[in-house]
């Protein structure tokens, strides 16, 4: 018994010097990012590799996302004669919560994963040491700027994802189904307000692309420089950015959207 | 992969976002109808505001012209004070209405306002005389039960005779 509680405690307290390590390192991150401003090219190409590789992902499963639910609202709203307020919910279930939280599982799932990877890899492979030889500090080379790429990209895959699912459930609704086009538009744009819907929306992703890229960073920076501790790592990076972004879509939605 | 195929991609998936994110807000949104205008307030006391909440719309002729800006109880005068902030451009007489109306059959309410005659027109922070309170269900179904009731022995007086 004693011995079980005395690995609970030890257990406890390695999780708190996580914690606390993964808090500097944060610090450090965002000191470091407008450091990688001074070489813009670096930061373009990491939003190459993070955004434009997730376009394909994000876009079509917006289109599905969308598609669903407007099959689905369909199904419901016509049971209480409401069928013309479709758009409406749509575009508010789109912008409101999926998009976000959509995109950033996806994005943990794709691009977080590939710069654990890689952070991983490059540790392993004592890229990063043989770096810190040669004067250069890789935070500011290698890190900063996949920091601030993750924290453009994720409003940008955001929208993208919310404006294809509005599209989709378009032609769903209106093309397919034979809902009214100017009902379907017009009470979308009467219910959706830019800054507390669209604009909330934009905040969420871009709290969500800071945690999820810090996380794939930091868990990519701490694995075993091993080839199963990089796996080890890729697989802890989708589970913790998963948990993180849904509570915190948890907190975010309680904060802007609850009412008094 | 060039330099240069590598910005051009990257411009093109920026542009992109920026697209969907601007077709959100103009499409879906009301960014068309967002209006920058100044608003002044005025005030109204309603013996019961109902369901009319904060950020709900004060129309004039079905347009709206302003939003409810703040409810609160005045514990002594025990009615509801209710602060509107109207748009700049509209300006109201002094013997304007305002009532607490329901849009469609069970929709929110809302403030409707019906201008009165006078020449001078509400100044920021006046309160509104002429008020009607909100309409309030139970008290409805409670009065046509109660006369519903009274009209049952008047019936039954005049068949007696």
């Amino acid at each position: 018994m004693s011995e079980f509680l005395a690995r609970l405690g030890r257990h406890v307290l390695a999780v708190l010097q996580t914690l606390g390590h993964a808090s500097a390192f944060f610090v450090d991150l965002v000191r470091n990012a407008p450091q990688s401003l001074r070489r813009p090219y670096l930061t373009t190409a990491q939003v190459h590799a993070i955004g434009n590789r997730s376009l394909v992902i994000i876009a079509s499963s917006g289109a599905t996302v969308g598609l669903v639910l407007a099959l689905q609202g369909y199904i419901t709203l016509s049971r209480y004669g409401a069928a013309e307020s479709l758009g409406l919910l749509v575009a508010l279930a789109l912008v409101r919560e999926m998009g976000p939280v959509v995109t950033a599982l996806l994005y943990a799932g794709r691009a977080g994963t590939s710069l654990t990877a890689e952070i991983g890899l490059m540790k392993a492979g004592e890229q990063l040491a043989a770096m810190e030889m040669m004067a250069v500090d890789p935070r500011i080379r290698v890190l900063a700027p996949r920091f601030m790429a993750g924290v453009i990209s994720m409003p940008l895959l955001g929208g993208i994802f919310s404006a294809v699912g509005v599209i989709a459930a378009y032609v769903v609704g209106v093309l397919m189904i034979g809902i009214d086009s100017g009902a379907f538009w017009s009470q979308m744009q009467d219910g959706v307000d830019v800054i507390k819907d669209v604009g909330n929306g934009v905040v969420k992703t871009i709290v969500f692309g800071i945690a999820s890229t810090f996380i794939a960073l930091y868990i990519g920076y701490e694995s075993e420089a091993t080839p199963e501790g990089v796996a080890q790592a890729t697989t802890r990076t989708v589970v913790v950015s998963s948990l993180t972004v849904l509570s915190l879509d948890f907190v975010l939605t309680a904060l802007m959207f609850s009412t008094p | 992969m060039s330099k240069k195929q590598i910005e051009t991609l990257v411009g093109l998936f920026v542009f992109l976002g920026m697209l969907g994110i601007f077709f959100l807000a103009l499409k879906a949104a009301n960014l068309a109808s967002f209006s920058f205008n100044t608003t002044y307030p005025l005030l109204a006391h309603f013996d019961n505001v109902g369901g009319l909440k904060v950020g709900a719309p004060v129309k004039s002729a079905g347009v709206r012209v302003g939003r409810v800006a703040s409810i609160t109880f005045d514990n002594k005068t025990f009615q509801g004070d209710v602060t509107m902030e109207i748009e700049r451009q509209y300006q109201f007489p002094t013997d304007t209405s305002a009532k607490i109306l329901t849009a469609g059959l069970l929709g929110d309410q809302y403030i409707g306002l019906d201008p009165g005659a006078d020449e001078k027109n509400l100044q920021p922070g006046e309160t509104i005389k002429m008020v009607q309170s909100a309409v309030v269900l139970e008290n409805l179904i409670g009065q046509f039960l109660y006369n519903k009731a009274a009209e049952a022995p008047a019936k039954e007086g005049s068949g007696q005779k």
